[in-house]
């Protein structure tokens, strides 16, 4: 029988990275439940997830309530991390389980926005995407969901088959504009 | 060029596919006869000037109808479909 060993998304991938002013890291894996309301039913899954602090997120927010985050992900659909889904949610939502196939990345430093803004084509300054803000868009070819930690902390969440590709991707970017930025100093 | 997903709001262009004329959404009756369904898969008008087309917008999986300018590229309008 095959002898199969838990592995972390971005093992193996050379992180944490610091490059120029931005810093590259693994987000601890944690639990990700997606949360589909039944078509009419936003109103009580609302209810249910009030009673944690947290509410069902517009297009494009995140809300955050003791340690536990929800994410706007696609249409009629939110992300649930760090917690696990309360009780009574599966009376009005399509719940599923997504904690494996995502790889969650930190890209953090007064460089950050200089290094997404070679791969993501979304306006990220503060004015435009605050904090807690998010969005589902694509860095270079891979979908990717990104959300602002801080003022200058970006989350990235990509398919977790895609994570080597993504980390590769964001250490050309961070290396470029790192050789740019010693080049005019 | 930038299109606002009725979803999302306004993106680049580079996060939308391209899915044809929106006389795709004219789709004939079943028992409609032959030449209605060659006009439906087959004949397009090539304005130059206002034209509708449909859009997908891939990050959010939103249908997008929308109306442009293949003149002077302005985006004029731009509706959710599905």
């Amino acid at each position: 029988m095959a002898d199969l060993s838990a592995r972390e998304p971005c093992a193996g991938l050379g992180l944490p990275l610091t490059l120029g002013g931005c810093r590259l890291a693994a987000l601890p894996v944690e639990r990700i439940t997606a949360i589909q309301p039944f078509p009419g039913k936003v109103a009580a899954v609302e209810t249910v997830l009030r009673a944690q602090g947290l509410r069902f997120p517009a297009p494009g927010h995140s809300h955050e309530a003791g340690g536990a985050r929800i994410v706007w992900a696609g249409r009629e659909t939110a992300f649930l991390f760090g917690m696990a889904a309360p009780e009574g949610l599966s009376a009005h939502a399509a719940l599923s389980d997504q904690s494996d196939g995502w790889a969650g990345l930190r890209l953090e430093g007064p460089d950050a926005r200089a290094v997404l803004a070679r791969l993501l084509p979304i306006d990220l300054r503060a004015g435009a995407f605050e904090p807690e803000a998010c969005a589902r868009a694509p860095l270079n070819h891979m979908q990717v969901l990104i959300r602002r930690a801080g003022e200058a902390a970006f989350d990235l969440f990509v398919y977790r088959s895609m994570a080597g590709t993504a980390v590769h991707e964001l250490t050309d970017a961070m290396r470029a504009v790192a050789a740019r930025q010693a080049a005019v100093r | 060029m930038r299109i606002s997903c009725p979803c999302c709001g306004p993106r680049d262009r580079r996060e939308f596919t391209y899915y044809g004329a929106a006389d795709y959404l004219n789709r004939p009756a079943l028992d409609a006869d032959a030449s209605a369904w060659d006009d439906y898969l087959h004949l397009r008008d090539n304005p130059a000037g206002e034209t509708r087309d449909l859009w997908y917008h891939d990050p959010c999986g939103t249908w997008v109808a929308v109306t442009r300018d293949t003149v002077t590229h302005a985006v004029i309008a731009a509706e959710a479909v599905a």
